[in-house]
């Protein structure tokens, strides 16, 4: 029997390995977006697992919306790393420091 | 009634209006006609009230003409209070103000400033109506500021001259600290009587009474000593009582018909009336009316002897008018204020006389004020050199004259007084009866007598003046001799005053000095003569005489001899010294020092430039968090929101 404890331990390990991924990956933005990714995901997780719980259908209709949310994201956010990479020649998040105070 | 008071006090504010603001288009004679015509309505009507009041009976009038505005409960009224005491002011205040208005048609002739001087008399006159007919602490105040606004526009009239506008600036500084301890006073009544209206101030002093000031835990003052003290500072400062009195004397500096209204007869008198006027509150605190008492003996002394040094003859006359004011005032403190009001009326008119008649002097000594350049005037001037002889034995209290009854009621007043200080006071009046004996007449020999000191040329254009000049000097005249026959016995002993001045029993000096009294002036004057007083006047005369007529070889000689005296004398005390080099030094100093520290140091340093500065620096610092590096501000975000999931977490 799966219970709650399960699934929210699983979420709470792939939360924890996204923000370690944010973290220490210091060479590639793609990474870093696959990690911010991952959180959601996580996320998800969650509110499947609370609907299931609760009996409630709201949580797993957030979850389409979230999900649509993140592809939007990624969308863009692919779409400014390749405008990033025409600039600077380079996707490493150790160059892109010009927010530098 | 109502619109007779109202025209009285109105008539000269309109052609003050006229004059000052269509002096252009009405010219000499449309200004000064419009200004005598107003005021000769307002003296008509008041000698009309005047009337009504002594022989038909008329009772007191204490109406509200106009609410100006009610605040909290507190309304400040414009309304009159005539009763016996204001009937008499107006009477004084407009015909000395008439007289003084004819006597500048010819005094002011030449100036360039002709309509606005008419303006600012007729404006003064209506300033000083409105102080004394008021039935109000705000209108008394209104009118306080008044004449001491115009009164610093007139010395100030000749704006080019650099002394002039020294001198009103002075006076105006000094109004103004003065002026402080009035509002203080008025401010004191209003909190613990929660009324301006003097009726029901002096029905509620017992209010006052009751109620102390805690200055500190330790040190209380009983509230009614507070009140009156703030009010006689207001006092002294408008009628130059030591150490308030500097002002005056510079402020000779204005034309000389300003000086015999404004500085001799009325407005310098409104303290006197103040005090008169607030009686029940003043008969209430023995220790505010031995101050009184004691400034004004003090005043009464010390600057009459000033007078037998300056050889300006404007200032001679002033320094007498500081002298009489504080005979004036000593009265007061003695409870006499029938005595100090009776003074008051008989000094306007003398001392009105005698600057009129110095201003006619100068006027033909084309405005040389300096009596070592006179001398032997008698026979070019007789007019003026008689009418100044009627004037100088009115001051001098000669016997059957004006002044003579004032001083000498006046005097005995303060002898038979009890109050702490008044043996102090009684020596200081009796001893000033001397020393103005002896200045006024050094004034009257220097100027009129001896051999004429003055150049050729000055000589050879002597003459009388002009009749404009001549005609209020002789309807001056009349009264200043003739006036205390009639007025002695009513004013003094009479019950003239009735409810307007209010004196406990105990206090009551006049009706002593009554119960001497037989009903006739005439017996009055004869038993003067067996005291002090008129001997005195004699002796100084005499002294005058020799010393400055006779042989004038004994006053340089005196001179010499005390010449530390002297030159304290021509000093005047070091109060001048005093207030230039410690008091206004001192407040230089002070605002200099706020200045710099207050407002350069702390205001635009610490506070306007401080908040930039330390926003700039926090910034500066703050600057160093921000690497640029998106896996920072990550960690940032996460770790927030860690400690905030902790805060919950733990506060649960």
């Amino acid at each position: 029997m799966i219970t709650l404890n399960y699934v929210l331990t699983l979420s709470g390990i792939l939360f924890a390995i996204a923000v370690a991924g944010v973290f220490l990956n210091r060479r590639n933005i793609i990474v870093l977006l696959m990690c911010i990714e991952l959180m959601l995901l996580a996320v998800n997780f969650n509110f499947v697992a609370f609907s299931r719980y609760l009996g409630d259908i709201g949580g797993q209709i957030f979850v389409f919306f979230i999900l649509t949310v993140a592809a939007a994201e990624a969308a863009i956010g692919l779409a400014i790393l390749v405008v990033v990479f025409r600039e600077r020649r380079s996707i490493e998040v150790e160059d892109l420091d010009t927010l530098q105070g | 009634m109502q619109s007779i008071y109202l025209t009285i006090a109105l008539a000269p504010l309109a052609a003050a209006i006229i004059a000052g603001l269509f002096g252009k288009s009405i010219g000499k004679s449309g200004a000064h006609g419009i200004t005598i015509l107003c005021v000769g309505i307002s003296c008509v009507l008041s000698f009309y009230v005047l009337y009504q009041i002594l022989f038909n009976g008329l009772a007191p009038y204490n109406g509200t003409v106009y609410t100006w505005l009610v605040s909290d409960g507190v309304s400040m009224n414009v309304g009159f209070l005539i009763d016996r005491l204001s009937a008499m002011m107006m009477v004084v205040v407009t015909f000395v103000s008439l007289m003084v208005h004819i006597y500048t048609i010819g005094y002011m002739d030449e100036d360039p400033g002709y309509q606005r001087f008419f303006s600012y008399i007729s404006l003064f006159t209506f300033s000083m109506l409105m102080l004394v007919m008021s039935n109000n602490f705000m209108q008394l105040f209104f009118g306080w500021e008044g004449v001491g606004v115009v009164s610093y526009l007139l010395i100030g009239f000749w704006y080019t001259r650099p002394t002039a506008i020294f001198a009103n600036l002075k006076a105006f500084l000094v109004n103004r600290v003065g002026d402080f301890g009035f509002v203080l006073g008025i401010a004191a009544v209003l909190r613990y009587t929660g009324s301006l209206d003097y009726a029901t101030v002096f029905a509620h002093a017992d209010q006052i009474t009751a109620a102390q000031v805690h200055v500190s835990a330790t040190i209380i003052w009983p509230a009614i000593t507070f009140t009156c003290i703030c009010l006689f500072v207001g006092a002294m400062g408008k009628s130059a009582q030591i150490p308030l009195h500097i002002g005056l004397p510079d402020s000779m500096e204005g034309p000389t018909p300003i000086s015999a209204l404004i500085h001799a007869a009325t407005m310098v008198t409104a303290g006197i009336f103040m005090v008169a006027r607030m009686s029940p509150l003043f008969e209430l605190s023995e220790t505010a009316l031995s101050m009184v008492l004691i400034i004004g003996a003090t005043t009464a002394f010390f600057m009459g002897l000033l007078g037998i040094v300056a050889n300006d003859i404007k200032r001679v006359i002033a320094y007498s008018t500081l002298s009489q004011l504080g005979y004036m005032t000593t009265a007061l403190g003695a409870s006499a204020y029938g005595a100090g009001i009776f003074h008051l009326m008989t000094h306007a008119f003398f001392k009105a006389l005698l600057f009129l008649a110095a201003g006619s002097v100068i006027m033909a000594m084309h405005h040389e004020q300096d009596m070592r350049k006179m001398g032997g005037l008698r026979k070019y001037l007789p007019i003026t050199y008689w009418t100044c002889l009627v004037g100088s034995l009115a001051l001098i209290g000669f016997p059957g004259t004006s002044g003579f009854f004032s001083k000498d009621a006046l005097i005995d007043s303060v002898h038979l007084s009890h109050r702490a200080g008044a043996t102090y006071a009684y020596f200081c009046v009796l001893s000033g009866v001397f020393i103005t004996a002896l200045y006024t007449f050094r004034m009257f020999f220097m100027t009129f007598h001896g051999r004429p000191r003055m150049d050729h040329h000055t000589q050879e254009h002597l003459h009388e003046s002009p009749w404009v000049v001549t005609v209020p000097l002789i309807l001056l005249a009349i009264p200043s001799a003739l006036i205390g026959w009639f007025t002695v016995e009513p004013m003094l002993f009479g019950g003239y005053f009735g409810s307007a001045i209010h004196v406990l029993p105990d206090n009551d000096v006049l009706a002593r000095v009554g119960e001497e009294f037989h009903g006739s002036p005439l017996e009055f004057m004869w038993a003067a003569f067996g005291s002090w007083p008129v001997w005195l006047a004699a002796l100084g005369v005499l002294t005058a005489w020799l010393f400055f007529l006779k042989r004038p070889d004994f006053a340089d000689a005196a001179e010499r001899r005390f010449k530390w005296l002297h030159t304290i004398l021509v000093d005047k005390y070091g109060f001048d010294w005093f207030n230039e080099h410690v008091i206004m030094v001192g407040a230089r100093l002070l605002g200099g020092g706020l200045w710099r520290f207050g407002d350069q140091i702390v205001i635009d340093d610490g506070l306007v430039n401080g908040s930039a500065r330390s926003v700039g620096w926090l910034g500066s610092v703050m600057r160093y968090a921000q690497s640029g590096y998106l896996y920072h501000y990550a960690f940032a975000m996460i770790l927030g929101l860690a400690s905030f999931l902790l805060w919950i977490l733990w506060r649960t």
